[in-house]
Order: C-alpha cells, then sequence, then structure tokens
C-alpha cells in the first residue's frame, strides 16, 4: 500500500517537474502515432468514402472484413511487420527494424481498419433526408459527394481521434517493431510511454510506471476534449 | 406543368403505385391526400428524380423526365422538394440556405441578397447566423421551405410538410404556401394525410388509394360528391349506408337494412350502392313532432349513443343502421333526448349522395 502512495506521490514529482526522461517518451509516443494517425486517416478517410459510396461486388463482405479487423491483434500487426522488415525479409534491406519509422508504419497498418470503418459508419449515419435535399436542391454527383462529408465531417473527426487512440495505446507492435530501445539521441530512440510503462515495471519502477500511466491519460483526455469542442461548435 | 400517365412503383414484389393517371395544371396548388402508406411521397419522390418509376411516364412541360437521363439535373434543378422530416445542414441558417445557390455557382452578392429576402419571406430575417440545429421543428421547416424557394423552382414539391409540426407553425406554413403560390405563381403539389389541409390549401385534390388516384377534383367535389366507397370515408363522411337500388312507381329509392331511401339521383335498379350523407345534413326531431317537410327522407329510430365532440355532440340513432348527426349541445338539451330516447331522422334527398359498389 505505502508502495502505490510514494509511487503516485513521485509520479507527480516526475510530471510537476518535467522530467527530462519522462518528456521525451511522452513527446516521441505523441510523435509516432500522430504521424501514423495523419497518414492511416489520408487513406482511410477517402478510402472509406470509395467504399461507403461505391457500388461494387463483394461491397458488404470488404465492409464486414474492416469491421472485424477492428480487433486485430496488436502483436499481430507487429509480427506482419517484423517479418517484412526484418533482415531476411523483402524490405530487409531498409534496415527499418527498431527504428520509429517502423513504429509508424505498424501503427498506420493497425489503425487503417477501423479509420476506414468508423469513416463508413459516419457517412452511414448522415441523415437519408439530408442526402435527398442535397439531390433535390440540384446537386451534381461531386457535390453531393462532398456536402455529403462535409455533413459528416464531425464523424469523421471522432474516427480518426479513436485511431489516435488506439495507436497511441497499443504496446504490442511498438515493442516487436520498435524494441523499446533508449538510445542517445531522440529520433534513433523508440521507447514510447506503453513500452516504457511495461519495462518500468517489469524492473519495479513503479512511480515511473505511474507517472507514464498518468501521461498517457492525459494526451487521451486531451485527445477527447479537442474533439468535444469541435462537435459541440 | 406536370403530367402523370399510368405510373407505376415497386418496391420488391410490393406494388405502391399501381397507375397513377394525372395533371397538375400551371400555377396550381394541387393536394395529393390519403392515408399513411398510400404512395404520397413516393409519387413525389418520382417526379423529383429521388427513385425511378417502374412502368409509366412523367412529364414535366411535356418532356418525360425518367427517359432524359442525361438532362435529369437541370430537369430536378426546376423543381424544389421540402421532406416531412424537417432536416437542416450542420451549419448556419444562411449557409443552410444557400446551398441550393452555391451548386448553381451563384455570385456571393447574389447569394446574401436572396438568402436575406428568403429569411424575410418565411419570418426569420435575423436569422442568418444562428445554428440550423438550434432551431425548432418549426423554424428548420421554415428554412427547408426558404432554401427551397431561393432557386426559385417553377415546381415547389412538399412531402406532408406540416406532419411533424405543432398547429401555430402548421399555420404559418400553409400561408406560406398560399402566399409563394400567389405572388410567385409557383406551381406546388404537396402530400398530406389531413383532409381538411387540402381543402384549405388546394385549388384541386388527388385521393391517392391503393396506388392510384381514386378521384381528382376541387375540394368541394371531393368533400360533396366522393368518387367511391373509400374516398368517402377518408374525407370524413360518417354515414354510409350500403344498399339496392329497386325501382318504385317510376322513381328508384334504395332499400338499405329495410328501410326505403330516396336520394336525388340514383343508377338503375339492381344496382348495390352506397349513400353518402354528411352528418350535418342530418336532422333529429322528437318522434311525436311534427311530420318533416314533405319529400324529405323521414326515418324513425332509437337514441343509441350522444357522444361529446368539442362544442357539439355526436348523436347516433340506430334507424336499422347508424345514422349520425352532429347537434350543439344546447339543441341536445332542448330535444332531450338521451340514449333510448325514440327520435325522427331527417334529411333531403339531395344530401344522400349514392357511390356504386365496386
Amino acid at each position: 500500500m505505502y508502495e502505490i502512495v510514494e509511487g503516485f506521490l513521485e509520479a507527480a514529482r516526475l510530471i510537476v517537474t518535467l522530467d527530462a526522461d519522462v518528456m521525451a517518451i511522452a513527446l516521441r509516443s505523441i510523435t509516432i502515432s500522430l504521424t501514423a494517425t495523419v497518414l492511416a486517416g489520408l487513406v482511410a478517410v477517402p478510402l472509406g468514402a470509395a467504399i461507403y459510396f461505391g457500388t461494387f461486388p463483394g461491397r458488404k463482405s470488404l465492409i464486414n472484413l474492416i469491421q472485424t479487423l477492428y480487433s486485430l491483434p496488436t502483436v499481430v500487426v507487429g509480427l506482419l511487420i517484423f517479418l517484412f522488415i526484418s533482415r531476411v525479409g523483402p524490405f530487409g534491406f531498409m534496415r527499418l527494424l527498431f527504428t520509429p519509422t517502423a513504429m509508424v508504419i505498424a501503427q498506420t497498418v493497425l489503425v487503417l481498419p477501423i479509420m476506414t470503418g468508423l469513416t463508413i459508419s459516419a457517412l452511414s449515419g448522415v441523415d437519408p433526408v439530408i442526402r435527398d435535399t442535397l439531390r433535390s436542391l440540384g446537386a451534381t454527383h461531386l457535390q453531393f459527394l462532398a456536402n455529403v462529408m462535409k455533413e459528416a465531417r464531425f464523424a469523421i473527426l471522432a474516427a480518426v481521434a479513436v485511431g489516435f487512440g488506439r495507436a497511441i495505446s497499443e504496446v504490442g507492435a511498438a515493442i516487436l517493431v520498435g524494441g523499446n530501445i533508449m538510445a542517445s539521441s531522440f529520433a534513433s530512440s523508440t521507447r514510447v510511454l506503453t513500452t516504457a510503462i511495461s519495462l518500468e515495471t517489469s524492473m519495479g519502477n513503479i512511480s515511473e510506471s505511474i507517472a507514464l500511466g498518468i501521461l498517457l491519460l492525459l494526451i487521451a483526455l486531451a485527445v477527447n476534449l479537442v474533439i468535444t469542442t469541435v462537435q459541440h461548435r | 406543368m406536370i403530367e402523370l400517365e399510368g405510373v407505376r412503383k415497386a418496391f420488391d414484389s410490393k406494388e405502391v403505385l399501381a397507375g397513377v393517371t394525372g395533371r397538375i395544371e400551371r400555377g396550381e396548388i394541387f393536394a395529393v391526400i390519403g392515408p399513411s402508406g398510400a404512395g404520397k411521397s413516393t409519387l413525389l419522390r418520382l417526379i423529383d428524380l429521388l427513385d425511378t418509376p417502374t412502368g409509366g411516364a412523367i412529364r414535366v412541360r411535356g418532356t418525360d423526365i425518367h427517359a432524359e437521363t442525361e438532362r435529369s439535373l437541370s430537369i430536378r434543378r426546376m423543381m424544389g422538394m421540402v421532406f416531412q422530416k424537417p432536416a437542416v445542414f450542420n451549419t448556419t441558417v444562411a449557409e443552410n440556405i444557400a446551398v441550393g445557390l452555391r451548386f448553381r455557382r451563384a455570385r456571393e452578392a447574389a447569394i446574401r441578397e436572396k438568402v436575406e429576402e428568403a429569411l424575410e419571406m418565411v419570418g426569420l430575417a435575423g436569422y442568418e447566423e444562428r445554428r440550423a440545429r438550434t432551431l425548432s421543428g418549426g423554424e428548420m421547416q421554415r428554412v427547408a421551405l426558404a432554401r427551397a424557394m431561393v432557386i426559385e423552382p417553377a415546381i415547389l414539391l412538399m412531402d406532408e410538410p406540416t406532419a411533424n409540426l405543432d398547429p401555430v407553425s402548421v399555420a404559418t406554413i400553409e400561408d406560406l404556401v398560399v402566399r409563394i403560390n400567389r405572388d410567385l405563381g409557383t406551381t406546388i403539389l404537396f402530400s398530406t394525410h389531413d383532409m381538411y389541409q387540402g381543402q384549405r390549401l388546394a385549388h384541386r385534390i388527388g385521393v391517392l388509394m391503393n396506388g392510384v388516384f381514386a378521384q381528382v377534383g376541387t375540394p368541394r367535389e371531393v368533400f360533396t360528391i366522393p368518387a367511391s366507397r373509400d374516398v368517402a370515408r377518408f374525407v370524413g363522411i360518417e354515414n354510409i349506408v350500403d344498399g339496392v337500388v329497386v325501382g318504385e312507381n317510376g322513381n328508384a329509392v334504395v332499400v338499405a337494412g329495410g328501410v326505403r331511401i330516396r336520394a336525388a339521383a340514383l343508377p338503375g335498379p339492381g344496382e348495390r350502392v352506397s349513400l353518402c350523407i354528411r352528418s350535418e345534413d342530418i336532422r333529429i326531431a322528437p318522434a311525436d313532432a311534427a311530420m318533416a317537410a314533405p319529400g324529405r327522407n323521414a326515418l324513425p329510430g332509437t337514441v343509441a349513443s350522444i357522444v361529446p365532440r368539442g362544442p357539439f355532440s355526436r348523436v347516433t340513432v340506430d334507424c336499422g343502421f347508424a345514422l349520425s348527426s352532429v347537434l350543439a349541445w344546447k339543441v341536445v338539451d332542448d330535444l332531450g333526448i338521451r340514449e333510448g330516447s325514440r327520435v325522427r331522422v331527417s334529411f333531403a334527398p339531395e344530401s344522400v349522395h349514392a357511390v356504386q359498389q365496386e
């Protein structure tokens, strides 16, 4: 019991004094996951729109597949990317293993299905009367697509935010392809909040773990706040 | 303006429209009335090119609108539509109304001017910067109307525009419909399940039942000389008596429930008919009162029920079949009638409208 209280006090000190190591880890987490989120969003939003507005054979099955991949295990994604970029893999020559780039790739792949799927849901959520209204007002096909997307913008933003949440909170892929390295330079280190918590806890550094855990929660909270503020505007 | 020729629409195997034929003239207000599920919305959606008919043709200004696929955008842009459910885009009121103008690449100054005018028309001046989602249902529907009108359509389609609104908003929208038609000459086609709204607003009414127009006519025609038993029921004729026409001394009468009824106009003997008699045309007198004027139908009966309805009472008399009259409270008191009282029901033959049974 004492250890836990002690841990929280120490955690508070680490955060309040902006402990350099802790801040570096938090910043790296945000950088990597945000990059992955932006990349995934650039693919997922247009892809989701194409699937939603498109008519092609196997569309329903594709949507089902995408929804199944929501719960894609992070270690499986890690393993997959590992196989591709390890020395013996097809992209081994690029020497990406245990780099932040590898983590970005893994997290992008990881959140693509959920972002695409939620984009499709966001567009399906647009009131059919709104769609009819756009047509009845004489929208061309393109004007129609653009305005349905516009109407779903907040739900699409939420889809992207959910993707970010999944990226920053995952540990399996980060540890497999990142390796939890604490190197001398910021850019070549791969230690992020989740992998650090895992390591510190296993080494008995409870207070560090708690501090990192609180930061992770604060980031999630901040993202949530931004989303709700935008949505209520 | 709009010609409907045998318009059919089936969803899967269910036929909603089974050959609707009719004309909507330029500059008129035409109401499509009918019970829920009669296909009113479907008909309007077909006209606005939101759905494709499974048969027949719809011509607007002579053009078969569903045949000219490459011109469908310009055809649709002749029309504006307001839907039953008030729906606004998630932006400001001004932007909502501007959408159709932006689709047409109107200039910014023109947009601003027209939006202002449209808001003025629907009584929402000063609402430009309000978030449309925060408006009440009635206000949203007025925004929808302004949004449809700002593009100056030749035809305004309205699908049960007041079905979800409070009475004050209904009155506002109805007033706007009349003004738009009168001041701008817009041809207006609207649907409603409220027959009185049809009567209040429309120059002509089409009664849509079982997928076809059971009757098309002026409100007066539809309400006084319904074309069928179903139409009579829908337009609120409370007394519909089924019987058979028989010849009697050179005159035709109808025998119903063992009682003889004279009517002004009847088909030949042997025909099965439904007699429609408006309750306000029926008089009730005590059984021992002086005989009714000669020529009137006078039937003895027993009061079956007296049910209050607003400032009136609906008195139902069993004369072998039920006949109802609507009387002021005071009249009921003066007559001294209550359930079980013996009375005499009378009505003129001219008040009896006979429709042949199918």
